[in-house]
């Protein structure tokens, strides 16, 4: 894998964007290194997306600076997105064309020529493995090849950055791997990789640095790992004591871990040695009805900073 | 990391052109049995079956034929049939269907060249079908003057100045709610109906001969008119005819130019 270079891709300073009333995304700082595959976390209304097409150069910014490949998408947004790469929420393919023709036609908008498409398309094919569909309308494609075929079309350009807009929202778990497969060689390619997702196990899987977004502000920033280790425990214990009696267990729990979170269904011990944890807790004669003993994950993180509250 | 040209072209509009025109080659057969069967039943019916009468009834019309009166009229709101489906598909397609307009948006195509794309495309399309609508009206014999073939030229200006209003138009609506039903029946109906297209529309009461005077196809067909038979017109609604076609597209174009950029930085 190509080593992670120093140079900075993308820097925002105090960037804002308002409608209105409404502060989408709240002054923020961040910086994204040439190589890196770079994170935005955050319930639904982070500001995620928002930050995502200011930093693609479609979406003007409110205030504050923001430089991409050192230009300034205010004066310089057609000749950033010539760089970029472009992987939107909805698939937003042409549905009056093929699959070939989808990939050929938007890498003409690059400007790019007719000798350098043929081959190209005929590897992002391979790439998305879509080349038996070639000839098929957009819309005889599954969900999953949709969104495959999205992925390959933001790469018709070879684009310097890859900005993927929760790339696998509502796909199954096979598609999501197929995808993650997709996007991991991608990274080993040394392809600088942003994205948004809901899902934690994406995060962790391809992100090397992550930022928590929530009300348009930045809540944490750094690697999966450490912000494991900020935010959480090494280990977690769940305990199930049954739905009425929970809140009465855990009165008694109290001092086991290094904190501890009372959900309706479940008991969350944080802890170095969840074992350790259960073993002390039975030999106290509790008798959780179930326990699970799991590592600390970014979901854990991801909750603790943005809470448990629903955001539809 | 990778050799290929990233110079961003000012020529970035004929992609778009390119696009569309791609799209339209799939449905190049419709839109040739369209271009042909169109035309060809109108005039069997209209031309040929209410010529045939107010001919063998007076003198015709207009000094004229009523086939030839009739004839650069027909081709007029043909040309703006067409450019009322290759401005207004287009667009809602690409904002509100298929939102494929917001994916092209990520290339470096701006609002503005995306809007001329689809403006450029439709004058190649409605330049395309209106040629066969007079290649089909020559085959009738309606088209049996010296300066006929310049009709195809004011009736694509009359198209092209409703085209441009139409782009304008469906870049600003954000729902389909049978936006194109109520077009149709409420804008471009009457429009054929009050525009002195089956007579002059001097025969028409003053209260609603205004319908004609603000219709681009009353404008166009009186040009059409004037190129084909030499029909008495003056110099000075010459030349108001064409800066009122001319108004429509600068207008409209515009408005279109202006609300493809701010929609698509959404």
């Amino acid at each position: 894998m190509p080593t992670r270079s120093t140079e900075v891709v993308i820097a925002a300073h105090n960037l804002k964007k308002v409608y209105g009333d409404f502060v989408a995304v709240d002054s923020i700082d961040f910086k994204v290194r040439k190589g890196e595959s770079f994170g935005l976390l955050g319930p639904n209304g982070a500001g995620k997306s928002t930050t995502m097409r200011m930093m693609s150069a479609t979406m003007e910014r409110s205030e504050g600076e923001l430089m991409i490949l050192g230009l300034d998408p205010k004066q310089d947004s057609p000749q950033i997105r010539a760089h970029l790469g472009v992987v939107p929420q909805q698939d937003n393919l042409d549905g009056e064309l093929t699959v070939a023709e989808n990939l050929y036609i938007y890498g003409r908008y690059f400007g790019l020529s007719r000798a350098y498409l043929k081959p190209k398309v005929e590897e992002l094919l391979d790439f998305a493995q879509l080349q038996e569909k070639r000839n098929e309308k957009v819309e005889a494609l599954s969900g999953g090849m949709k969104r495959r075929l999205t992925i390959a079309r933001g790469l018709i350009n070879q684009p310097e950055i890859l900005m993927l807009d929760e790339p696998t929202t509502g796909l199954d778990p096979q598609a999501r791997h197929i995808l993650w497969d997709r996007l991991f060689r991608l990274k080993e390619e040394g392809v600088t990789l942003i994205l948004t997702t809901h899902y934690m196990d994406e995060a962790e899987q391809l992100c090397d640095r992550i930022i928590v977004m929530d009300n348009g502000r930045i809540m944490a920033e750094g690697s999966p790992a450490a912000l494991i280790a900020e935010y959480s425990s090494k280990e977690v214990l769940e305990l199930r004591f049954g739905s009425n009696k929970n809140a009465e267990s855990a009165k008694k729990l109290a001092g086991y871990g290094d904190r501890l979170e009372i959900l309706p269904d479940r008991i969350l011990i944080y802890c170095t040695d969840a074992e350790l944890v259960l073993e002390k807790i039975n030999h106290d004669g509790m008798k959780p009805l179930t326990s699970l003993v799991r590592r600390s994950s970014l979901e854990d993180v991801f909750l603790r900073l943005t809470g448990r509250t629903l955001v539809d | 990391m990778s050799s290929i040209n990233r110079q961003v072209s000012r020529w970035t509009v004929l992609r778009a052109v390119e696009h569309r025109l791609l799209i339209q080659k799939k449905w190049f057969a419709s839109i040739l049995m369209f271009g042909i069967g169109n035309p060809t039943i109108y005039l069997l019916s209209i031309g040929l079956g209410i010529g045939s009468l107010v001919d063998s009834n007076t003198t015709g019309v207009d000094g004229v034929k009523y086939l030839t009166f009739l004839a650069p009229a027909l081709l007029a709101s043909a040309a703006i049939q067409s450019a009322m489906t290759e401005t207004m598909f287009p667009v809602m397609a690409g904002f509100i269907w298929a939102k494929t307009f917001f994916g092209i948006r990520s290339t470096p195509i701006s609002g503005k060249q995306m809007a001329n794309g689809v403006w450029i495309s439709a004058i190649l399309q409605v330049t395309f079908t209106t040629g066969i609508y007079w290649i089909i009206l020559w085959l009738f014999g309606a088209m049996d003057h010296k300066g006929s073939w310049l009709s195809l030229f004011t009736a694509c200006l009359g198209g092209l100045a409703v085209g441009a209003v139409l782009l304008w138009i469906a870049s600003v609506i954000d729902h389909d709610d049978g936006f194109l039903a109520i077009i149709n029946r409420f804008v471009l109906m009457p429009m054929f109906l009050f525009s002195g297209t089956f007579y002059p529309l001097a025969v028409l009461p003053l209260y609603v001969r205004w319908l004609g005077w603000i219709s681009p196809l009353w404008h166009s067909t009186e040009l059409g008119r004037w190129v084909s038979y030499g029909h008495s017109v003056s110099g000075r609604l010459i030349v108001i005819h064409f800066l009122y076609l001319f108004l429509w597209i600068a207008l409209g174009l515009k408005l279109a130019q202006a609300r493809f950029e701010k929609r698509l930085a959404k």
